[in-house]
């Protein structure tokens, strides 16, 4: 939070234009100049103008320092440089420090009102005089722009003039151009409304609230009276009235021109361009920042989720900026970079995805089965199968060509969004393969995101496209899901009209009778392909991205580690697995279940499943296999035979206790149980079965070294590395990776299907990417005597405490041994490094609020976990349920215990999680 | 008397830690300690490592005079440093028992009174001074006089004997704002902002005592215990125990306030291995726990087990508890005697509310590398002592029960009128603090 980086002290933050304390001015950074305008609209051509700019170059140069370049921070409206203050700071303070010269436009700020109507060219003009007359167009040194708002059309006004010092582009919240078949945003149109106009903007202080008011978390008030101590009345106020009509949207704007022409020339100089971006703005919405990585496609940018208007207000950009800054503009080596090139890109030679499909275009065997509701036998006797619909490989092929150059007449481009709502069967097979044949990347985010997170992981990755079945498409209409949109099922015209349908799947397949194989272009395999979702259980769901070398390395690492050959039949009941089938050459099944809840798969309907193509393997959840259990008494004598024949059970999502798998082998007695571990960005990593579980478990007694002490998760899969970053006693890792038994730290992971990048979060992937060629998962674990991975649980949960750090998995699993006692979480509560540990647990049956554990149960748990762990547990509390995250109903949001445990024990209340 | 075993005190390094408030540490401040605070300061080699072991005061053929001890922590501390080969002396206004023992001389007197002072401390070289007003409630002006007038009687007095080392014994409660503390090290005693007339008094004795280190070769630490309860003891163990029968204890809030405590034998032993320690630690002040912290409900419902009372059962929100704390602790002095029943302190004041609403645990790494020790006796062990003794010695339970908590509550609401202007006439209380504070200030 920008308040608590800025250092307050008090008296000096004062400048001479005003009595209203500045909070993280220094004083010193305030100078004065006065310049002679070439602006057109002034009437006298060199008439001086009094200018104030923030610059912390003497303050640089007096502690004997050489900046590397210098950053020209531009403000919008109605703003001025104290927006930047602490970027001046950070930069000033920086190992590499870098001067900047944070501008207050003429008529804004403290710089002089010259009570002319500066327009866009007047200001681009003011901005050139101003940098020549403070040596920065001569100074030998690079220099970036950095700007908000309306700072940003100015400031590329400034660069494309400057093009031999300009070095680098940063933009935050703003617009390069309006495309005017949308209308402009609300907030604006009222502003620029001519009977609320002016009084909105220089009237009174309104446009200033407002904009102030856009800031989440909200300024302190000292920091919004320090935004509005320029703005002081009416005529100080002008230049904020003059700004908002100088919004050049219609074309016989005067200033309109100016616009087009800087807006056309962006992507005309390819220069180092970071965009910062607050996804929370109403007005400069997703579609600027869409409108500017069509301008500057290369562009790294980073999405700030819940961040509004005023960005640089919010959140801490300096820190992010220099890191970059010195990565593009200085000499410090781009990690991002680095690790593409050193990260593994599998062997052998590129095989697309959807190659199968090619070679089986003349297999009339099942390919895609979808299963119906499971009928009810009344007298006993085998029910018949309900098979809603099969599709062999023979139709599937020819849908997929079919449907791919459909979508391409269309005007779907390679490259291009699409997002799928549909459920799992045959259909979304259908359009996965389509999809990807042509290059389109298929942004899969599902429904266990809630409609908030899936709401904010659609807008925030863009899709052009959107394909969805009616409620979709409904919640698509309603929620403002963007992209061009066409109806999965078919649809009447009145319904396509209310919902905004362009197209519907099947006229689409209706339009193509034949396919010339030309027409369909080949992929790149380093282009993207997929972006899918991550639950969200730790923060707000990322999207992370896939290219086609990615994916098709998935599927041969899956390929490879169970032995799944062609011909093999699978029950896909695991979304992200869903997709593979066809990929493998395998037969997939899809059992009848509500696919937006895991745990309503029964064991009858994954019978059916499994007897409807005779398949020898099974992807489930653990949610869907605990309920399997559950039901497994309904089970008639032929379907638990179907059962007793599969082969392979595979679980991913997050571990299953040993006890439950057990029950699960009586269910499957011939099949070999695995649960791989991995995340969105890499799955799977590792595997582990049911007999490694326990020979691990009896390690782990026996004392075999690092044996114990978390989740077994067994070995690496095929082609994956795996290592761990020691962890220090402060909670964080250092940079070695090391595989020693017994040695805990953060896991990282190196792997040919390992993610490409996260979406639009360049500071999350280059985290992601410090140890370069390896993914940092955030997970921590050790290894074993016997090279076996034991998963302790999330880097950011480990404890720290006066003993050292702990991670919080074994102290847990040791917690729900104790009779009566549900799903444990371990959080730690305390400043980092003299933390104390807390056990929040479940009981059964369970309380109905929260409370503090009686005192045997809590000697009960501390004993326990005392003995098997040696982790001093403080304190236990009880309550009703745990919060876990919604798509795998597992994950425990601990960030949310550990708030909570920490709240309670500091005041001693228990309020409601 | 023997030769102190280790190195003579360097010039300035006994005004290492004296608190700022007081002039001129800054100026003499040695080199070594300009750099951050904290791990720099434990490794300096000049002061001795954590873990090095000279520099450890040997007790045989010395003299320590231990002010206080007819309290349980007092005799405690007397038992400990007779064991460590120490003579012993205890010095009170009664009797105390542990003088019995062999090894004890006793020499009765007031704290305050520079004459009964000067008797006791003739050939003592070493100190450990508990002597002090501990409640919950009081007038002002005998804190000041007992805590903050006694320490500096204590002090010069000691100084004119030759006394060498001295241990003031505090509390964490000298640095506790009223807001929670989790996880912190010892932060400067400051009587302004500290809470109630124990803690305010307390840390402005601290700031005397750790003024005077360093003079005239003295050397000085505070040690804070923090709630220190074991078997027999009454400030604590049995008020909870006694209350809890009455149902006149209960919960504030859910009792999940956490809080640190020290087992008896854990903060006798602390407290004179700081005495052995005094080259390491003199000038300081460390925070001195079980390091054990536990929400408060839970320890007192160990507690009422131990001691064979039913724990409380009910629980009252923390504000209504301090609000009414705040008005007792007006009102009780005023009170007819017969509805002051026991032992003559309110059921609550707004100090005690804020203790069992509020989270304090600390950093007890500094402390332990400090002293090279860690607590003996944890808390579970401390609870099974705890139990055999009230084996031993039952409490008696009979209900006294005119003042129940519902009354406190009635109380509470019926005087909040008449409570409200006196709670604010603090004036004369801030005056008799500064006028204490300046002769904290005269003394150095």
């Amino acid at each position: 939070m920008t308040a608590s980086t800025s250092p307050q002290r008090s008296g000096t933050d004062r400048l001479p234009f005003t009595d209203t304390p500045l909070p993280g001015v220094d004083p010193a950074w305030s100078t004065v100049l006065t310049v002679a305008s070439t602006a057109p609209v002034e009437p006298v051509a060199g008439r001086r103008r009094r200018w104030h700019v923030l610059d912390n170059g003497d303050a640089i140069a007096a502690s004997g320092r050489t900046p590397q370049g210098i950053v020209l921070a531009v403000h919008g409206n109605p703003t001025w440089s104290y927006l930047w203050r602490d970027v001046l700071r950070a930069a000033q303070e920086a190992e590499r420090p870098w001067r900047v010269v944070a501008v207050d436009q003429l008529d804004m700020g403290f710089s002089e009102r010259t009570g002319l109507f500066r327009r866009l060219t007047d200001r681009v003009q003011d901005l050139g005089d101003l940098t020549a007359a403070l040596g920065i167009d001569t100074a030998g040194l690079p220099v970036v722009t950095l700007a908000h708002d309306w700072g940003g059309l100015i400031s590329q006004g400034w660069a494309q003039e400057h093009p031999a010092i300009h070095a680098a582009t940063v933009l935050t919240n703003t617009a390069m151009h309006h495309d005017n078949a949308e209308p402009i945003p609300s907030a604006l149109r009222l502003a620029l409304n001519r009977a609320v106009h002016a009084p909105l903007t220089s009237g009174s202080t309104a446009f200033l609230d407002t904009t102030l008011a856009l800031c989440d978390p909200a300024p302190s008030k000292a920091v919004k009276r320090a935004y509005k101590a320029p703005y002081t009345s009416r005529e100080r106020r002008e230049g904020v009235e003059h700004f908002v009509a100088d919004i050049p949207a219609p074309e016989e704007h005067p200033s309109h021109a100016a616009y087009e022409r800087i807006a056309g020339r962006m992507s005309a100089r390819e220069v180092p361009t970071l965009l910062l971006w607050g996804t929370g703005d109403p007005v400069f919405q997703q579609r600027y920042l869409d409108d500017l990585l069509r301008r500057a496609p290369h562009a790294d940018v980073h999405r700030f989720e819940g961040a509004r208007h005023l960005l640089p207000e919010a959140r801490d950009i300096a820190t992010p900026l220099l890191t970059w800054l010195d990565e593009h503009v200085g000499d410090a080596e781009p990690v991002v970079a680095s690790h593409r090139e050193q990260r593994a890109r599998g062997r052998g030679e590129f095989v697309p995805f959807f190659a199968e499909l090619d070679a089986r275009r003349r297999d009339d065997s099942p390919a895609v089965v979808d299963m119906g509701p499971v009928a009810q036998t009344v007298d006993g006797s085998a029910p018949s199968l309900n098979v809603e619909r099969s599709v062999s490989w023979r139709q599937l092929s020819a849908d997929v060509d079919r449907l791919a150059v459909a979508l391409l007449r269309t005007g779907v481009r390679p490259g291009d969004r699409v997002n799928l709502m549909v459920p799992p069967g045959s259909l979304l097979t259908t359009l996965i393969y389509a999809c990807l044949r042509i290059g389109a990347v298929i942004v899969v985010a599902d429904q266990g995101l809630g409609r908030k997170g899936l709401t904010r992981a659609l807008r925030g990755s863009s899709p052009r496209w959107f394909i969805g079945i009616r409620k979709a498409l409904v919640g698509a209409r309603a929620l403002g899901w963007p992209g061009t949109r066409i109806a999965a099922d078919a649809m009447d015209p009145v319904s396509k009209k209310l919902l905004g349908v362009s197209h519907t799947v099947a006229e689409l397949m209706d339009s193509v009778t034949t396919v010339a194989p030309a027409e369909i272009p080949a992929v790149d395999p380093d282009a993207e392909a997929a972006v899918l979702f991550t639950s969200g259980s730790t923060g707000p769901a990322k999207g992370v991205v896939y290219t086609h070398r990615q994916m098709a390395g998935m599927r041969d690492t899956i390929r490879d580690t169970y032995g799944l050959r062609a011909g093999t039949g699978l029950v896909a009941g695991f979304a992200p697995f869903a997709l593979l089938g066809p990929a493998l050459g395998a037969a997939s099944v899809t059992p009848d279940m509500d696919v937006t809840s895991p745990k309503t798969l029964t064991a009858r309907a994954l019978a059916e499943a499994t007897m409807a193509i005779r398949a020898s393997a099974v992807f489930a959840s653990p949610a869907a296999i605990a309920n399997v259990l559950a039901t497994a008494t309904e089970l008639s004598p032929a379907e638990r035979d179907a059962l007793a024949r599969v082969d392979l059970m595979l679980s991913a999502g997050a571990p299953i206790p040993e006890e439950l798998l057990a029950r699960l082998q009586e269910l499957m007695p011939a099949a070999e149980l695995h649960t791989p571990y991995g995340m969105t960005e890499a799955l799977p990593l590792t595997d582990v079965s049911l007999d490694v579980i326990r020979a691990a478990r009896e390690d782990a007694q026996r004392g075999v070294e690092g044996a114990g002490r978390g989740v077994c998760v067994g070995t690496p899969v095929e082609g994956a590395q795996l290592g761990v970053l020691p962890l220090r006693a402060d909670g964080t890792v250092s940079s070695e990776i090391v595989s020693t038994p017994g040695v805990t730290g953060e896991i990282v992971a190196r792997a040919p299907h390992a993610k490409d990048h996260y979406d639009r979060l360049w500071i999350t992937e280059r985290a992601s990417d410090l140890t370069p060629g390896w993914h940092r998962t955030g997970d921590v674990g050790h290894f074993d005597a016997r090279e076996r991975l034991w998963y302790e649980g999330r880097l950011a949960h480990v404890i720290t405490m006066p003993s050292g750090p702990v991670s919080s998995v074994a102290a847990e699993h040791a917690a729900q041994t104790v009779p009566g006692v549900g799903r444990v979480a371990v959080v730690g509560v305390g400043p980092t490094g003299s933390q104390s540990a807390v056990a929040v647990i479940e009981t059964v049956p369970a309380a109905s609020k929260p409370a503090l554990a009686d005192a045997e149960l809590s000697e009960r748990i501390r004993a326990t976990v005392d003995f098997a762990t040696g982790v001093p547990v403080s304190a236990v509390l009880v309550i009703p349920e745990q919060p876990t995250d919604i798509r795998h109903n597992s994950k425990i949001d601990r960030a949310v215990l550990s708030d909570w445990a920490e709240r309670a024990l500091a005041t001693g209340k228990l309020s409601a999680l | 008397m023997s030769e102190q075993n280790t190195s003579p005190s360097r010039p300035g390094a006994g005004r290492h830690r004296a608190p700022e408030q007081h002039g001129d540490a800054a100026a003499s401040r040695p080199e070594h300690d300009a750099g951050v605070p904290g791990a720099a300061r434990i490794a300096d080699p000049e002061r001795g490592g954590a873990t090095a072991t000279e520099g450890v005061l040997d007790g045989a053929g010395r003299t320590v005079l231990v002010t206080g001890a007819s309290g349980m922590l007092g005799g405690d501390v007397a038992r400990v440093l007779l064991a460590r080969n120490w003579r012993v002396r205890v010095f009170q206004r009664g009797h105390a028992a542990v003088a019995e023992r062999k090894g004890v001389d006793e020499v009765l007197g007031s704290i305050t009174d520079p004459e009964d002072v000067a008797r006791a401390l003739d050939g003592v070289d070493d100190v450990v001074h508990l002597a002090a007003k501990v409640s919950f409630t009081g007038d002002w002006d005998e804190f000041v006089r007992v805590n903050v007038t006694g320490t500096r009687v204590l002090l010069c007095q000691a100084q004119n004997a030759g006394v060498k080392n001295v241990v003031f014994v505090s509390s964490p409660s000298v640095a506790h704002a009223g807001v929670s503390i989790e996880g912190a090290g010892a932060e400067p005693a400051n009587p302004e902002t500290a809470r109630g007339n124990y803690a305010r008094s307390k840390a402005a004795a601290e700031l005397l005592a750790l003024s005077m280190d360093g003079q005239r070769d003295l050397k000085v630490a505070a040690v804070r215990p923090h709630i220190v309860w074991g078997p027999g003891d009454t400030q604590l163990v049995e008020r909870v125990a006694d209350r809890a029968a009455a149902g006149r204890m209960p919960n504030l809030d859910h009792g999940a306030a956490m809080i640190d405590t020290t087992y008896i034998d854990n903060a006798s032993e602390g407290i004179v291995r700081a005495l052995e320690r005094i080259d390491v630690v003199h000038g300081r002040a460390l925070v001195l726990t079980n390091g054990e912290p536990r929400p408060v409900g839970e320890l007192i419902a160990r507690m009422c087990r131990a001691t064979g009372s039913e724990a409380p059962t009910r629980s009252i929100p923390g504000g209504v508890a301090r609000l009414a704390g705040k008005v007792i602790e007006t009102v009780w002095p005023h009170l007819p005697a017969k509805l002051r029943q026991g032992d003559g302190e309110p059921p609550m004041t707004e100090f005690l509310a804020e203790q069992l609403s509020t989270a304090h645990w600390f950093d007890q790494r500094e402390t332990r590398e400090l002293l090279d020790w860690t607590p003996s006796v944890s808390l579970d062990e401390g609870f099974s002592r705890l139990a055999a003794y009230y084996q031993d010695h039952p409490r008696p339970h009979q209900r006294t029960g005119s003042v129940s908590l519902d009354r406190v509550e009635d109380v509470a609401d019926e005087q909040r009128a008449r409570a409200e202007p006196s709670s604010v006439a603090s004036d004369s209380e801030n005056s008799n603090l500064s006028t204490d504070l300046q002769s904290v200030r005269s003394v150095e």
